[in-house]
C-alpha cells in the first residue's frame, strides 16, 4: 500500500474514532454505530461474494441466528456466556448452511441459501414457543463487558468500533493470506485449482465459516443495540439489504462493504424520515445499481481517480489500470 | 368427513396452485438460467389486480383472465426493458428481479392497503359437490381441474408444437439452438410472459382460498423455490410431482406440527440436494 493511502486511511479511522466527539448529537451516534454493525456483517458477507465468488441469500438467517441464541440466553440469565455461546451456534450453523448450500455453486448456491434463510425465518415467525413469533424477544439492557457499561450512546459506539476494527483487521490479513489468495483462486479458475491439488471444497468451506463468524458478531451487535429480536431481522428483506451494501460499495474490495453499510444506513434513515416507501427505495437504488454501476462505488470512484491522476503521471496510472482490466475477464 | 380426507384434498388443491405457479418459475429457470424471484409478486400482483377488476363490475373468471394478461405485459416489460440490458450477466438479473419484488410489493402495499382482501368464491362453484358419499368442496376441486387443465396443455404445447421444440432446445443448449437459427432472445420474452401469466392467474385462483394480502409474495415464492429445487429445473412433470409434494407436506405438516410446519416443507429438499442436487426430474448439468 502506497503511503498517500495509509495515511488517508489512518486519518479516516482517527476521524471514525472520534465520531461520538465532533457529531451534534446521540441520535447521530447511534446512526454510527448501526453503520458499523452493518459494516461488520457487510464484511462478513464480502469473504463469501467478493472473494468466493458465492452469493449468499440467506445471511440474515445466520445474522438472526446469533441475535436470537444471544436473547434466549440472555433471557434465561446466561449472562455473559450468551456472547460466546450465540457465536459458537451461528458457526455450527454456518457449517450446515455451507455443506447444503456448496452442493450448488452460482445460482444454484444462492436458490440454497434463500432457501436455508427462510427456514429460519419460518422458526423466528412460525416457532412461537421457542422465539416468540412476531412479537420478537426483548433483552433487559445491554450487557457490560468486562465491566463497561454499553448503556450510553456513546460507550456503545466505541465499543462497535473496537469490533469494527477487529473485523477490518481480520479482513486485511485474510486478503494477505495465501488463504485468501486460495480463495480468489477458486472464484476465477476452480477447475484449474482442483487440477493444482487445492481442495476447493474445503476452501469455500472455511470461507463459509469465516463469514458466518462475523455475521454472528455483527448479529449480537444488533441485538445488544436494539434489545430486541424480532423476524424482520431474519427476512429475506435483511439479506438483500445487506448484499445491497456490499454490492454497492464494490464486491471484492476492503472498503466497499463498509462505505456500501455507510450509504444504505443513511439512506434508510434519510428515507424513512420523510417517506414511508423505504422498501420502493431500496428496491430502486438495488435495480440503478446493479444495472448502471455493477461494481459499486469504490471501484468506480477508484477508476475515477485513477483516470484524473493520469493526466499527470501517464505510465504509472496506465499501469495501474492495465493488470486490474486484465484480472477483470 | 374426516379430517384426513379434508387435509388431502387441501393438499391437491395447493399443489394445482403450487403447479400453476412453479410450471412458469421453472420454465424461466431452465431457459434464461436464473430463478426469477419476482415470480411470486407475480402472484400477488395477478390476485391484486383481480380484486380490482371484479370491484369494478368484472365477473370472475374474466377477471382471472384479464389479471393473467395484465401480470403477462407486466413481466414482458421487465424482460424486455431490465433483464435484456444485463443478458449474459445472470448474478446481476437475478437481483435486479429482487429488487423489483421490493418495489412491486411496496407499491402494492401503497395501492391496496394491508388489509387482506378476499376473493369471492366464483358463483356455481360454492358449496360442497357429493362424491363417493363424501361432500367436497367444489371450487377445490375445480382448482384441481384448472391445474390438470393447464399442465395438459403446457404438455401439448411444449411436446407438439413448433414453439414447444424450440422451447425444448433452448432449454437443453441455447448456444446450440441460436447456431440452428433459433431466436432464443425472443424465446425468452415468450416464456417470461406465459410464466408471469400463469403466476398472475394462480393468484387469481388462489383469492378465494387465501385471499391476498402483503407478505403473499414472500410466502409464495420459497414454496417455488422448492418445487423447482425438488422436481428440477425446467422439467414439467418435475414441477407437478414437486408440486403434490410440496402441497401435502404443507397441509399436513401444519395439521402435524404447526409450529415447523415450515422446516417440514423444507427438509424433503434438503435431502433431495444432498443426494440428487439436480433435482428428481432434472437432468446431469451440462
Amino acid at each position: 500500500m502506497k503511503r498517500g493511502t495509509l495515511t488517508a486511511l489512518a486519518a479516516a479511522l482517527a476521524a471514525l474514532a472520534a465520531v461520538p466527539l465532533w457529531v451534534p448529537g446521540t441520535y447521530y451516534v447511534n446512526i454510527a454505530s448501526q453503520i458499523l454493525l452493518y459494516a461488520i456483517f457487510a464484511l462478513g458477507i464480502n469473504v463469501l461474494a467478493g472473494y468466493g465468488g458465492l452469493v449468499s441469500l440467506g445471511h440474515a438467517g445466520l445474522f438472526g441466528i446469533a441475535a436470537y441464541t444471544g436473547a434466549k440466553i440472555l433471557a434465561a440469565g446466561g449472562g455473559h456466556l450468551a456472547a460466546a455461546a450465540a457465536l459458537a451456534v451461528t458457526v455450527l450453523a454456518a457449517a450446515v448452511f455451507a455443506v447444503l448450500a456448496l452442493r450448488g455453486t452460482g445460482l444454484g448456491f444462492v436458490m440454497i441459501t434463500v432457501a436455508l434463510g427462510q427456514i429460519v425465518w419460518g422458526i423466528a415467525y412460525r416457532w412461537i414457543s421457542l422465539t416468540n413469533g412476531d412479537n420478537g424477544i426483548s433483552i433487559s439492557g445491554r450487557p457490560s463487558p468486562f465491566g463497561l457499561s454499553l448503556a450510553a450512546p456513546r460507550s456503545f459506539y466505541w465499543a462497535a468500533f473496537v469490533v469494527f476494527l477487529l473485523a477490518l483487521l481480520s479482513m486485511v490479513v485474510f486478503v494477505a493470506s495465501p488463504f485468501g489468495a486460495a480463495l480468489r483462486g477458486t472464484r476465477d479458475q476452480p477447475r484449474r485449482m482442483n487440477a493444482l491439488g487445492y481442495n476447493v471444497w474445503m476452501i469455500r468451506l472455511v470461507a463459509f465459516l469465516f463469514s458466518g463468524f462475523w455475521t454472528g458478531v455483527a448479529g449480537l451487535l444488533y441485538l445488544y443495540y436494539n434489545q430486541f429480536v424480532s423476524p424482520q431481522a431474519v427476512a429475506l428483506t435483511a439479506s438483500a439489504e445487506a448484499l445491497l451494501m456490499v454490492i454497492s460499495g464494490g464486491t471484492g474490495t476492503l472498503l466497499g462493504p463498509v462505505v456500501g453499510a455507510g450509504l444504505v444506513v443513511v439512506v434508510k434513515n434519510v428515507a424513512s424520515a420523510y417517506i414511508e416507501r423505504w422498501n420502493f427505495v431500496l428496491g430502486a437504488i438495488f435495480v440503478l445499481i446493479v444495472v448502471f454501476m455493477p461494481d459499486g462505488l469504490v471501484p468506480g470512484l477508484g477508476r475515477l481517480v485513477r483516470r484524473s491522476t493520469a493526466r499527470w503521471r501517464p505510465q504509472a496510472a496506465a499501469a495501474a489500470i492495465a493488470p486490474r482490466q486484465e484480472a477483470r475477464r | 368427513m374426516s379430517l384426513w380426507l379434508l387435509l388431502a384434498v387441501n393438499s391437491i388443491t395447493l399443489g394445482g396452485l403450487l403447479f400453476l405457479l412453479s410450471a412458469g418459475f421453472s420454465l424461466i429457470f431452465g431457459l434464461m438460467r436464473i430463478p426469477n424471484l419476482t415470480h411470486g409478486s407475480f402472484f400477488m400482483l395477478g390476485a391484486y389486480l383481480a380484486t380490482s377488476l371484479i370491484a369494478h363490475g368484472f365477473g370472475f373468471w374474466p377477471a382471472a383472465i384479464v389479471a393473467g394478461i395484465g401480470v403477462a405485459v407486466f413481466g414482458g416489460i421487465i424482460e424486455r426493458l431490465v433483464l435484456r440490458r444485463l443478458a449474459g450477466a445472470e448474478l446481476a438479473q437475478v437481483l435486479v428481479t429482487l429488487g423489483l419484488s421490493f418495489m412491486v410489493a411496496d407499491v402494492c402495499l401503497m395501492v391496496w392497503t394491508g388489509d387482506p382482501i378476499r376473493i369471492a368464491t366464483p358463483p356455481g362453484l360454492q358449496g360442497t359437490t357429493a362424491m363417493l358419499g363424501f361432500g367436497f368442496p367444489t371450487y377445490r376441486l375445480a382448482i384441481s381441474a384448472i391445474a390438470i387443465v393447464v399442465a395438459v396443455g403446457l404438455w401439448l404445447l411444449l411436446d407438439r408444437t413448433r414453439l414447444g421444440a424450440m422451447i425444448r432446445a433452448g432449454v437443453d443448449d441455447p448456444a446450440m439452438a441460436r447456431v440452428a437459427g433459433i431466436r432464443v432472445s425472443r424465446l425468452f420474452t415468450i416464456v417470461f410472459c406465459l410464466g408471469a401469466a400463469l403466476a398472475g392467474f394462480a393468484g387469481v385462483m388462489g383469492g378465494p382460498i387465501l385471499s391476498v394480502y402483503p407478505g403473499l409474495d414472500a410466502e409464495m415464492l420459497p414454496l417455488a423455490l422448492v418445487v423447482v429445487i425438488l422436481g428440477g429445473s425446467g422439467s414439467l412433470v418435475g414441477s407437478l410431482v414437486g408440486s403434490f409434494i410440496v402441497g401435502f407436506l404443507y397441509n399436513f405438516g401444519q395439521a402435524m406440527f404447526p409450529e415447523i410446519a415450515y422446516v417440514v416443507l423444507f427438509l424433503p429438499m434438503l435431502i433431495v440436494l444432498v443426494v440428487r442436487p439436480q433435482g428428481l426430474f432434472g437432468r446431469q448439468p451440462a
